[in-house]
């Protein structure tokens, strides 16, 4: 992927949409390019559901999560959780949308599980439009609107091979019907697999950050759909595109953009084209298929619905919300990064929400690129919370100032995780000291005229060779010094020795 | 043969007064209108369900709380009949459709629980046009109910069961519901006071919507302060409803006798009927006596012009089906209702619907679908939907003028069955109620004087958003001057 | 999604009304017609029709379609979660009224196709 375009932060992206910002190339044959957007279906982390009293909580006993509202009985009337609409505006927010006056419309379709045949959604006049998303890599994806829906209950169909179309029947359970949904779609400004699962990733740590998803993908949480075209590299055109319903894990995500769009590039190439259509995605084939049967003509008649009237958030309303916004992402990973931390360590860091201390850490002193190295090496997720920051910045200076190799601090490192005690107690228990330099060259020559041929393949060998030999001495020494010996310097040492 | 009268009983609030004060028992009471019911009911085909036993017991209850020295309610048993697309919990609520002759609801609409918490009685479950389409009743998958002034005659509709069972004295009042006149022409064909409240007056939760946007539920009483002592009652903000205005209900009882001394009546010359062949003689002429006695009586009326009046029906006709053709889908065989097999969900789906809906309610679902399809939305629900818009900024802006407007409420007396086949013909009959409901503002229905073979004819006064009380000041008074 | 209906506008003069037109919205309403309803409906729907013609003669320029007549905006409630009544009654109550239920659930036909 590529790393190092940056795009200023607060620009947002054109909306018209060129060029992309990171070509993957390798995935469709010479001279195409894919061109994918991604909508994705959020539950909001509310009480109840978006227009119902009934409890938005996941599994349950079949159809116990329901009252009349939700059910769609004749006679029953929506109203509106505001607390679904303060996350929606909070969803808008963190992506830098703008947040209008909006209404409610229904999209009319027949399905049985969903329980008045229309969805109430948001169709000509959505809540947040215009926003963009910067991924970590720098890349600025445009969302084009964050609008508020209605989720559908679940439809299990009981057939013969367990396959949609076959024979059998189907069993209805309304206890999804109604749970708030913000459906997030973006521009079609992602380049590929790999932007795609980064935008899905960065996306879901925004959401879980602000409350407003609990984003769990294998709960459908989070559900994404993938617009993919294809065009040819360097145009601006955005082709036929196909939305590929059911990618629901990062995996299929992937997988299924790479199949849809070397499919397309199969059409173009045989003189055909690709037809605009819905696709779902079959994980097990590993490959897209038809939706519904294209002589069924998809028009939704969508209208204001007049059970509802228009939400018009004011300016305090939005400016409230937007003073209780946790930091973001992006937020938590620049301040890390001003700090001297690496880019990509800080996303790890950010990820595992463990900046906090690693912010408290260098607040006290200690190097930031080793705090954050510790951090992604060498701590469990679950242990960190036993962990005191002071300590941990005292035993990164020990190491930074010599007293502790970064073996020795490791280890002491997984003690005061699973002990409490400091590290100063600990490395004096295990009597550790840093070998001196001068001591480890002396070790160095002398296992160098101990192996003869292994020291010809470090100085001649290949890369691969170079490298296996390397791992054979600095074990060798490890060995010998019973962990205590640097690493890196012994690595230096090696290096010297053999003149690179 | 005609009875120019509807059945004279005692009134919503001589009863409430009595059963208050120990001198009447409710039970007295629902058994005297039970049996006027079980004389009568066969011929007249008001209700799809009588829930005598359910009465009873709420009217027992009522006595027993007068005699517990208890707080009763203001319409402490008082015999009360429901439109069936009212939601009753526990009591199976048609619609008057096929595809839910059976279902019985869980819960209860909110102008039933505010009923049943001022102490009225629950008699039953009034006919209806199939989910309130229609102006005649005629459209009831169950069988037309009869006018009981003329069992020749149509009782007018939707909301006719309900108008019926009030003129036939089966209830002391009942409630309808009103999408674009089923409260105020039945109520004109019937001889009753009908009123279609302020969108938004009264909560619609349980009403089963036919056009949401447009339906308002309202009383059907044989006089308007027993009009004004119902819909006290029933109107007030409701947080189950979101288009519920939330604004405290200001009693309407308390003005009614406050006059008309200097108020400002126009008569909407687009509405007047008057050189309209569409329009009974009869009907025109007594609604401009109506006119004269109020202006006798001290109120200044002019004529005044609303031009986009006349595009009411046409905007009509394309919003209602629309929103209907949305309400209704619902209808397909899944969670409730009639189910005819299907090889897959959606032939399942379709059987259902085709055997569930009769022609009106097809029609409507069909001239919706087409109304709201891509290619045509702008054309036809757009456009009406801002012909809308202006018609409430002309209503508007008479209103600075006038504190009520008056035409006929019908274009024609009770007429015969079957005489209005066609159903543009049909339709023509809501040609002065769809303005109101249009512009969401409150309109209501007296009686006065008779036109054709000596039946009633109802006058029309509607009045700006939240203008009941001077609208119903400008109704008791006129009331008071029929003929 | 496009956010925006396609509409060319109404013909003027309209075309009428044919069998095909109703056919395709019968089959959106999932409604079946036979042959002879399909002449009676497209009569009727085309009658209806003639009357919408006359909204053209009012000039809506650039006024604003109504979506309540009393223009309240912004009614919310509480996040608070309640079923009907007790969850396990309002269960048995809901599918009490279902024409076919196994297993606590809503029992249909196969399906054709996954939902939109």
């Amino acid at each position: 992927m590529n790393t190092d375009t940056v795009v200023d932060a607060g620009k947002a992206p054109d909306s018209s949409s060129a060029r992309h910002l990171g070509h993957e190339p390798g995935l469709l044959p010479e001279g195409w390019e894919m061109v994918v957007g991604l909508e994705v279906h959020a539950e909001l982390a509310t009480e109840s559901k978006m227009f119902s009293p009934a409890p938005n909580v996941f599994g349950g006993e079949p159809n116990t999560n329901v009252h009349p509202v939700c059910l769609g009985l004749p006679g029953t009337l929506p109203v509106v959780n505001r607390n679904a609409v303060e996350l929606a505006i909070r969803i808008g927010l963190a992506l830098n949308c703008t947040v209008n006056r909006c209404i409610w419309a229904r999209k009319n379709y027949f399905y049985p599980d969903m329980a008045k045949d229309y969805q109430i959604s948001q169709y000509d006049q959505p809540l947040n439009v215009d926003g963009h998303l910067e991924l970590p890599s720098g890349a600025v994806i445009g969302i084009e609107r964050a609008h508020m829906e209605e989720d559908a209950g679940k439809t299990v169909h009981v057939g013969d091979d367990g396959r949609i179309a076959s024979a059998g029947y189907s069993l209805v359970d309304y206890n999804r019907a109604g749970v708030p949904l913000v459906e997030i779609v973006s521009r079609p400004d992602i380049a590929g697999p790999e932007q795609a699962k980064e935008y899905v990733e960065e996306l879901r740590s925004i959401l879980v950050a602000i409350g407003a998803s609990d984003g769990k993908m294998e709960e459908g949480s989070l559900r994404v759909d993938a617009n993919v075209s294809v065009r040819p590299v360097g145009s601006d055109e955005l082709r036929t595109r196909c939305e590929i319903k059911n990618v629901n894990s990062l995996r299929s995500i992937g997988r299924a953009i790479v199949y849809e769009a070397q499919r397309h590039v199969q059409l173009y190439e045989s003189g055909e084209a690709p037809i605009q259509e819905t696709r779902h995605w079959d994980e097990e084939a590993g490959r897209t298929r038809p939706g519904r049967s294209k002589e069924e003509a998809e028009d939704y008649r969508y209208f204001a619905d007049p059970d509802l009237v228009p939400i018009d958030p004011s300016p305090e309303w939005i400016a409230e919300i937007a003073a209780a916004l946790p930091a973001l992402p992006k937020q938590r990973r620049d301040a890390l990064i001003e700090r001297g931390g690496a880019h990509d360590d800080a996303a790890i860091v950010v990820g595992r929400d463990l900046d906090g201390l690693a912010l408290t850490a260098i607040g006290a002193g200690a190097d930031a690129q080793r705090v954050l190295t510790h951090i992604r090496n060498n701590l469990a997720v679950d242990g960190a919370e036993n962990l005191d920051a002071a300590d941990f910045a005292e035993l990164v200076k020990m190491e930074t100032g010599g007293a502790l190799t970064a073996t020795q601090a490791k280890q002491v490192l997984a003690e005061m995780v699973e002990t409490g005690s400091d590290p100063a107690s600990i490395a004096a228990a295990r009597g550790f000291e840093a070998m001196d330099a001068g001591e480890l060259e002396g070790l160095v020559d002398q296992l160098i005229a101990e192996h003869p041929d292994e020291w010809a393949r470090f100085i001649s060998g290949d890369d691969g060779d170079r490298k296996k030999m390397q791992g054979f001495f600095t074990g060798q020494i490890m060995k010998a010094t019973k962990g205590q010996a640097d690493g890196k310097i012994v690595n230096q040492l090696l290096s010297a020795k053999s003149g690179g | 043969m005609t009875t120019a009268r509807p059945v004279p009983t005692d009134s919503v609030l001589d009863i409430a007064a009595a059963v208050r004060a120990g001198e009447r028992s409710a039970v007295d009471v629902l058994e005297q209108h039970l049996a006027r019911i079980a004389e009568r009911d066969d011929e007249i085909h008001a209700f799809n369900t009588v829930t005598d036993e359910a009465a009873r017991q709420q009217a027992a209850a009522v006595d027993a709380s007068v005699a517990a020295g208890e707080t009763v309610g203001p319409l402490a048993g008082v015999p009360v009949a429901l439109k069936d697309n009212l939601s009753t919990r526990g009591v199976t609520t048609t619609c008057s459709s096929r595809i839910l002759e059976n279902w019985v609801p869980p819960y209860d609409a909110t102008v039933v629980e505010r009923l049943a918490a001022a102490g009225a009685v629950f008699v039953g479950k009034t006919n209806l046009d199939e989910f309130a389409m229609g102006s005649s009743t005629e459209n009831s998958a169950f069988g037309p109910t009869r006018n009981p002034l003329d069992t020749g005659r149509v009782p007018g509709g939707s909301s006719g069961g309900s108008a019926a069972a009030v003129t036939a004295g089966f209830a002391a009042a009942s409630l309808g519901s009103d999408t674009g006149g089923s409260i105020r022409q039945p109520a004109a064909l019937c001889g009753l006071v009908g009123m279609k409240p302020t969108y938004g007056g009264v909560s619609r939760y349980g009403l089963v919507a036919f056009a949401s946007s447009l339906d308002q539920i309202g009383p059907f009483t044989r006089t308007v302060a027993e009009s004004a002592a119902v819909y006290d009652v029933i109107a007030g903000p409701d947080p189950r409803d979101s288009t519920s205005i939330p604004k405290q209900h200001v009693p309407v009882s308390a003005t009614l006798g406050d006059g008309i001394d200097g108020l400002r009546v126009g008569v909407v010359t687009e509405l007047s009927g008057r050189g309209n062949d569409a329009f009974e003689p009869g009907v025109v002429e007594a609604a401009f006596a109506a006119a004269e006695a109020l202006s006798d009586a001290g109120a200044k009326v002019e004529d005044v012009s609303i031009p986009t009046a006349v595009a009411g029906l046409s905007a009509y006709y394309m919003i209602a089906p629309a929103e209907a053709s949305s309400n209704l889908a619902r209808y397909d065989g899944v969670r409730y209702g009639l189910r005819k097999p299907g090889p897959n969900t959606a032939a399942m789906m379709a059987a259902s619907r085709t055997a569930g809906f009769g022609d009106e309610v097809k029609r409507r679902i069909m001239l919706g679908t087409y109304a709201l399809s891509a290619g045509y939305y702008d054309a036809f629900y757009g456009k009406a939907q801002r012909i809308r818009t202006l018609m409430i900024r002309e209503f508007d802006r008479v209103y600075e003028n006038f504190d009520v407007l008056l035409s006929p409420t019908s274009p024609c007396v009770a007429f015969e069955f079957g005489a209005k086949a066609d159903p543009v013909t049909m339709y023509y009959n809501d040609v002065c109620t769809i303005p109101s409901n249009l512009t969401g503002q409150p309109a209501i229905s007296v009686p006065f004087g008779t036109g054709a073979h000596g039946l009633p004819v109802g006058v029309q006064l509607m009045a700006p958003m939240l203008g009941e009380p001077v609208m119903y000041r400008v109704a008791a008074a006129l009331e008071g001057l029929a003929p | 999604m496009s956010s925006h209906h396609e509409t060319p506008g109404a013909p003027a003069p309209r075309a009428h009304l044919t069998t095909d037109d109703v056919a395709k919205v019968a089959k959106l309403a999932l409604l079946e017609l036979s042959d002879d309803e399909l002449e009676t409906f497209t009569g009727q729907l085309d009658a209806v029709l003639d009357l919408a013609e006359q909204l053209d003669e009012f000039d809506i320029g650039d006024i604003p379609p109504t979506a309540h007549p009393f223009g309240l905006v912004n009614v919310f409630r509480d996040d608070v979660a309640a079923v009907g009544h007790d969850a396990e009654v309002m269960r048995e109550e809901a599918l009490a009224a279902a024409p076919e239920v196994e297993a606590h659930q809503f029992k249909v036909p196969p399906a054709l196709g996954e939902a939109p």
